[in-house]
């Protein structure tokens, strides 16, 4: 018997069959042969010739390879079969599918990079800005049960969330029967020192339930017990992991130390997890500690907030309404300092990030349209680049492909590109979120909790797959849908209307995106130029302001030897070297903190509790204040160096303290009353209102009358251990702190400086939330323009390839060149025009949503919509020049040939 | 017009790639049959008109049953080397009507223009 196979294989050879499929194809060819050649020896007995005539099947060998190769290599058709397996071949089918995206991709690359890197900055900036929403809004925070935790506050009838006098909270604390616990806490300024170099530590005034509410355990030692935080008590502290690092070197027995703080010894027991970042204070004190006459008092409040954990099953309103009875209680049995008072319970997490929420979801929208814009680009290409494949798509048809199974291959194809691109927009987030926070010019809340993690692993997979399908589907209908007879009669040239059409319609829906967020950030940035006009009432230029506190020891020395170190260290910072003026400043400082004071007018009764008296922003100052700060005198006198401690109160108001309370009466003369029981003060002097509350918020806020009293006049019981200090220079340039700081010193040693910034810092930290959203805003506007007008040029590049031989038999028939660029220019423009249209009307309703972020414009401002409409227009018609040009220099001789 | 157009073009297109497909699928209709057997039932029932050789036919069978008109199968019997049969599938059914009928219309026409009788 003849040894078939091995006349097979011979002729098979360099097919490169798998070896299975070979092995099977052999056998069943050999078979055939054999079948052959034994049917011929049947007639004839002579084996030579019968071995000849059966091997004439394989004459045409040649034939037989090519026929082999082109069905072996094709790519599966569709399984029309509807065998048990077609799950499984569905999914080899997939996989099959995928393998041929990425070879055609990788035959491209050119393209592919084009696609995967614009779908990576769309999904990248889209991954990192809900990283950032995931951070702050979504995560829950890092509290057991945090949905049980919300801050207290006493509310007065203008303010909701005042501070709560202590006395106030004790009986809250009792009576109350909807929390599982609740603390109070207030943070204060310490001047640690026998730990290194005298140092200005944050601190914070805590009542012993204070870590028990949030839930935390200590990393080392123990929180707080009951009775730690009463009067008399042993003084204990708890510090914070870097605080234990910084000082301690993280050593295990730091517990039992001593702590020097403000000349106190306190002990430490214990030291608070590095992960704690909701009070970012250093040492954490018993409130019983603070040797302030004023904690026992109901009508002083003191800063101190409450925050409170609610008992399972209690909901916030009925915690509210259980608060609400014991605050109306104490208003009948305190009528005095309690009457007209209520409270206020706000959820943790509202009170965290309350003000961020919407300012993020703007931006989330806002990045969201980016992304829409880069689907929209990659649909275009995807669009061009299919009329390239035409006649692959119909040969595939062809052979029996399905309109699905074409579907498919087309959106596995732009599927494969999203999902690299989200892969490397995964990169690009993880790198550049916090790159970018640390950049910014705000400070989140939670920041510490922005980061990759599953649900931002999900959100990028979940947008990919969006983006693919998105960008893939209307190329892959478009792809899907030619025959081979349209493919035939079409002959592979010349763009379809209806592509083209889609390629318009993707245009105009990019410059309408891109226009919305082009005016939006327009808004932003007129807004941003008119709180920059805002005249604050000051001169901020070359003013600097920083905190000073004497010695600890200094606290047991006599009011006299205060003020006397007081007055030294005021004259030797006035007359030091390059400073024009300097103040001490206590109370309130215009756009970093608050103090009031309650009052009423000279000649009427006295309010029978503090809730009817009138209020106003008080300010203690140095006569040398007014100079330093730059803020105008227009009435009478500003304070002198005789107006301290011995001389008859006097007292000086702003214009709206001046309006509001004398009308259109002389003030200069007046006496008005203060609550805190000194003698009735006279108005000697009239200055200008100062912005207290922001550039962008002023007039928002209902308490704006000011008050400044004299610094030195303060009462012996009330002389600050430190103050703030305001201060003006001759020149710009850096401020000199170290010179400051060396005078400050050489007075005495232990005089601490902190927080030392210029006045133009202090108002970019205040505007910090607004540059944020307009810094971000103005970069995906930016990138939208860009990707946009990329995308115009790309279309327009595209169809003036396209229409290359119509141009030129237009300019061989005599057509002036000016006619081809105006007839490119116009199909370009008409797109383009079309998208500004659709943008405004977007633009019209959509700006709606900036209106809380808006200062000084309107959400429809006439100027920034025109001026937008025409800066958009103007780089749509840049984008088109291009391509136009190119169309006028087309040789009729070459367009005529080249087919 | 547009159909009769259209009509044509397909027939054009089945002429132009031929008949083969049809007749291996009807002669796989009734029972399935191994390779050697088909070209053997083509041409006896042409009288020698068709021959297949093996590069003609098993490409063409292949080519058939990746699209999922035919089935193969090896079978063993006993004392025998297997052979791989091939059946007809549904779909193998439904192409096989439409051919026919193809076909049917094309023979219509070319009798009505030509007066070609087929019979």
């Amino acid at each position: 018997m003849p040894d078939w196979e091995v006349e097979i294989r011979q002729r098979m050879a360099g097919l490169e069959l798998s070896p299975p499929r070979e092995a099977e194809i052999v056998e069943e060819l050999a078979q055939h042969l054999e079948d052959r050649y034994e049917e011929l020896l049947a007639q004839k007995p002579a084996p030579a010739a019968a071995f000849q005539l059966a091997l004439a099947e394989l004459n045409e060998s040649e034939l037989l390879v090519r026929e082999l190769r082109r069905v072996e290599r094709r790519v599966a058709p569709e399984p029309i079969g509807l065998d048990a397996n077609r799950r499984t071949r569905m999914l080899s089918g997939v996989w099959q599918d995928f393998r041929y995206g990425g070879r055609s991709l990788r035959k491209n690359p050119g393209f592919s990079i084009v696609v995967v890197l614009t779908l990576a900055l769309g999904i990248g900036a889209n991954t990192a800005l809900f990283s950032v929403v995931n951070g702050v809004l979504l995560k829950p925070l890092p509290y057991p049960e945090p949905d049980q935790l919300v801050t207290m506050h006493q509310s007065k009838p203008n303010f909701d969330t005042g501070a709560i006098p202590y006395p106030n909270f004790r009986d809250l604390q009792k009576e109350n029967r909807t929390f599982s616990a609740m603390a109070i806490s207030r943070s204060a300024g310490f001047s640690l020192i026998g730990t290194g170099e005298a140092e200005r530590v944050n601190g914070r005034w805590i009542t012993a339930d204070f870590f028990t509410v949030l839930g935390i355990q200590p990393a080392l030692g123990r929180t707080f017990v009951a009775g730690e935080d009463e009067r008399g008590a042993v003084p204990v502290a708890l510090i914070s992991a870097s605080l234990w690092q910084r000082k301690f070197g993280s050593a295990q027995d730091v517990l039992g130390k001593a702590l020097t703080l403000d000349d106190k010894n306190y002990t430490i027991v214990g030291v608070l997890p590095a992960g704690f970042t909701l009070f970012t204070n250093d040492v954490f004190v018993p409130i019983g500690q603070w040797g302030n006459q004023a904690l026992q008092n109901r009508g002083v409040a003191l800063g101190l907030h409450g925050i409170g954990r609610i008992k399972p099953g209690i909901t916030v309103k009925q915690a509210q309404a259980d608060l609400d009875r014991v605050m109306q209680n104490l208003a009948v049995a305190y009528p005095d300092t309690n009457r007209n008072n209520g409270s206020k319970i706000v959820p943790l997490e509202e009170r965290l990030v309350g003000d961020i929420r919407s300012t993020l979801l703007m931006l989330l929208g806002a990045v969201g349209f980016v992304l829409l814009i880069a689907c929209v680009n990659v649909s275009n290409l995807l669009l061009a680049r299919s009329a390239g494949r035409t006649r692959e798509f119909a040969l595939r048809a062809a052979l029996g492909a399905g309109r699905w199974r074409l579907l498919r291959q087309s959106l596995t194809e732009s599927l494969l590109l999203a999902l690299t691109g989200g892969g490397l927009g995964l990169l690009i987030a993880g790198w550049g979120t916090h790159a970018a926070l640390r950049v910014l010019p705000t400070t989140l809340p939670r920041a510490e909790d922005i980061g990759l993690d599953a649900r931002v692993l999900f959100f990028t997979f979940a947008i990919s797959l969006l983006t693919g399908i998105l960008s893939g589907l209307a190329p892959a209908l478009k792809s899907s849908q030619w025959g081979l007879a349209e493919t035939l009669k079409e002959g592979g040239r010349g763009a379809s209307s209806g592509r083209v059409r889609a390629q318009g319609i993707f245009v105009a829906v990019e410059m309408a995106l891109a226009l919305v967020l082009l005016i939006g950030a327009g808004l932003m940035i007129r807004s941003m130029a008119a709180v920059w006009n805002v005249d604050p009432g000051f001169r901020p230029d070359n003013v600097l302001t920083f905190g000073l506190s004497l010695p600890p020891s200094m606290r047991t020395s006599s009011p006299a030897a205060i003020r006397t170190t007081l007055r030294e260290l005021s004259d030797r910072l006035n007359s030091t070297p390059g400073v024009r003026a300097a103040s001490f400043s206590e109370g309130a400082a215009p756009l970093q903190s608050e103090d009031d004071v309650f009052f009423w007018l000279d000649g009427q009764p006295k309010p029978a509790s503090q809730s009817e008296m009138h209020m106003a922003l008080v300010y203690e100052v140095e006569p040398r204040y007014l100079t330093a700060m730059g803020i105008a005198l227009k009435q009478g006198r500003f304070f002198t160096n005789q107006d301290d401690e011995r001389s008859v109160p006097v007292a000086v108001i702003d214009e709206v303290f001046a309006h509001k309370y004398f009308g259109a009466e002389d003030p200069l003369g007046k006496r008005i009353h203060l609550a805190d029981g000194r003698d009735p003060s006279q108005i000697v002097g009239v200055v200008r209102h100062v912005e207290q509350w922001g550039l962008d918020s002023g007039s928002s806020e209902s308490l704006q009358a000011q008050l400044y009293l004299p610094f030195r006049a303060s009462a012996d019981d009330r002389l600050p251990a430190g103050a703030g200090v305001v201060m003006s220079l001759d020149e710009s340039g850096p401020p000199p702190f170290d010179s400051i700081r060396q005078v400050v010193q050489s007075q005495n040693s232990q005089n601490v400086i902190f927080r030392p910034q210029t006045m133009n810092e202090v108002i970019a930290s205040t505007l910090a939330s607004r540059r944020f959203s307009m810094i971000l805003l103005e970069a995906f506007a930016v990138v939208a323009l860009l990707l946009a007008s990329v995308g115009l040029y790309g279309v327009i590049s595209y169809l003036v390839g396209q229409r290359t031989h119509e141009l030129g038999i237009r300019l061989a028939l005599g057509a002036p060149r000016r006619n081809v660029l105006s007839l490119v220019l116009g199909q370009g423009m008409k797109m383009a025009l079309a998208g500004v249209a659709l943008g405004l009307i977007a633009a019209l309703g959509l700006t709606r949503l900036l209106a809380t972020m808006l200062f000084g414009v309107s959400t429809t401002d006439a100027p920034t919509f025109a001026v937008i409409s025409l800066l958009l227009t103007t780089v749509a018609l840049l984008a088109c020049l291009l391509p136009a040009l190119r169309a006028t220099r087309v040789d009729p001789l070459v367009a005529l040939r080249y087919e | 017009m547009a159909t009769l157009h259209m009509e044509m073009t397909m027939l054009d297109r089945e002429v132009k790639r031929g008949s083969t497909e049809m007749l291996i699928l009807a002669l796989v209709e009734d029972r399935p049959r191994h390779g050697y057997e088909i070209a053997k039932l083509i041409e006896q029932r042409s009288e020698g008109v068709l021959q297949f050789h093996v590069a003609s036919l098993y490409p063409l069978l292949y080519r058939l049953e990746k699209r999922g008109l035919i089935k193969g199968r090896w079978v063993e019997k006993a004392g025998q080397r297997r052979r791989r049969f091939y059946k007809l599938t549904a779909a193998g059914q439904k192409i096989l009507a439409q051919q026919r009928q193809t076909w049917k219309d094309f023979f219509f026409a070319l009798d009505r223009v030509a007066g070609i009788n087929p019979v």
